[in-house]
């Protein structure tokens, strides 16, 4: 197909963002999975009980925590690595889109793509009343 | 029930959710949240959670392949975005605050709805023309293929489609669904896009608004690993396998029994919720 490579088409851009989609998912799962398969190989045997909400311990709930108790060879926080990195992937999809939309010369949609981030960076913050608890 | 076992089965139900959503268009999520309260036990908060994280992954998977073929629409999506997203996080966050009977009844309204839209057929609502102001200063109009070349269309109604948007937002994030019906509703028959453009985009849009939701639910402690691991593979697993079947599966009479099943975890989610068992 002929194509400029400078000339960032809508066509060229939902090619980048089909791939990008793809590759944040495969990465994802094969972590997830890399971490499942340590997790039932350690702890596949024991009993496990969801009846009860209990709500996750510290660590499992930021990327600092994940990252900690990846460093003391914890499965459970691989597997939740590659739930993050799932989340991640929209958001880096969007991401895309600035620059994408910026390179169109098209400021209108630069601006409602930030505002998007914006709201996505702010979620994963932890959201409203993250610093209450 | 050991991890090993229960982590089976929770993978053979996602993977049949996975299957039949793709194949239905429903998407698996609507599925495996009941499922997993209403067969296993699984509190409503990690059913919820779990499934937020498979909807985000059916969708950049599905999105992924209708972004190439040059159905969805970049421009709709993302402004439209901002609706559901601010939603989302707001949904996100009343989620923790609303007693789980009232979510089990509220869930059990929106399967109920789902199970309706998915079973009535679609009619094709034509586009009539006119211009709407905001649609064009967002360039939004745009054109989409089909077998006899590329067909342009115009959206309507921008405001209003916007609007149902946070709603489809807030639902998402306070029941952890893609909520991909309401999103078709808000672009097919208000803004008037022609459906395969409406239903791609909104599979474009769902993994965006979960992502929105997932944040707040990950800081709140809902995203159990052990429990999301399974369903997020299964759910992979079965859209595959659905997405290959697709083109040969006589899909009218799979969208009844799927909508009837869907209909039936419903009713026992409603019933669960007003008799407090959940």
């Amino acid at each position: 197909m002929p194509q400029s490579s400078t000339t960032w088409s809508d066509v060229k851009v939902e090619r980048v963002i089909g791939r990008l989609l793809q590759t944040g998912l495969m990465l994802a799962a094969s972590v997830v999975l890399a971490g499942g398969i340590c997790y039932l190989f350690r702890h596949g045997a024991s009993r496990t009980d969801y009846r009860v909400f209990r709500g996750e311990p510290s660590e499992l709930r930021s990327v600092a925590g994940i990252l900690h108790g990846i460093a003391a060879r914890r499965c459970r926080d691989l597997i939740q690595l590659g739930l993050v990195l799932l989340i991640a992937t929209p958001v880096a999809r969007v991401a895309f889109s600035v620059f994408a939309f910026a390179k169109e010369r098209d400021y209108t949609y630069v601006a409602i793509t930030l505002v998007v981030l914006a709201i996505l960076i702010y979620s994963l913050a932890g959201g409203p009343s993250a610093g209450l608890r | 029930m050991n991890i090993l076992e229960f982590t089976a089965l929770v993978y053979l139900i996602s993977a049949v959710a996975g299957f039949l959503g793709a194949l239905t268009g429903l998407g698996g999520g609507v599925v495996i949240t009941p499922a997993l309260i209403l067969l296993l036990g699984v509190d409503i908060r990690y059913a919820i959670g779990a499934t937020l994280v498979s909807v985000i992954a059916t969708s950049s998977g599905a999105a992924a392949a209708y972004v190439r073929e040059g159905f969805s629409n970049i421009r709709i999506g993302m402004f439209l975005e901002i609706a559901t997203t601010i939603g989302a996080v707001l949904g996100a966050a009343l989620a923790s605050k609303t007693p789980t009977a009232v979510l089990a009844v509220i869930f059990g309204f929106v399967l109920l709805y789902s199970a309706y839209q998915s079973t009535r057929p679609q009619p094709e609502v034509l586009s009539d023309g006119r211009s709407d102001r905001m649609a064009a200063f967002l360039r939004m109009d745009s054109s989409y293929p089909t077998p006899q070349g590329p067909e342009r269309y115009r959206v309507h109604r921008v405001k209003a489609g916007f609007s149902l948007m946070f709603g489809a937002g807030m639902l998402s994030g306070l029941l952890g669904i893609g909520s991909g019906a309401l999103k078709v509703i808000a672009m097919d028959q208000v803004m008037r896009i022609p459906f395969k453009v409406s239903t791609t985009t909104s599979n474009f849009m769902i993994g965006v608004t979960a992502a929105a939701s997932a944040g707040v639910y990950l800081s709140r402690g809902y995203i159990d690993p052990g429990l999301a691991m399974p369903v997020m593979l299964g759910v992979i697993t079965g859209s595959i396998i659905g997405a290959r079947q697709l083109a040969e599966a006589r899909t009218h009479r799979l969208r009844l029994i799927f909508g009837l099943v869907v209909a039936a975890l419903a009713l026992e989610m409603i019933y669960s919720g007003f008799t407090g068992r959940i």
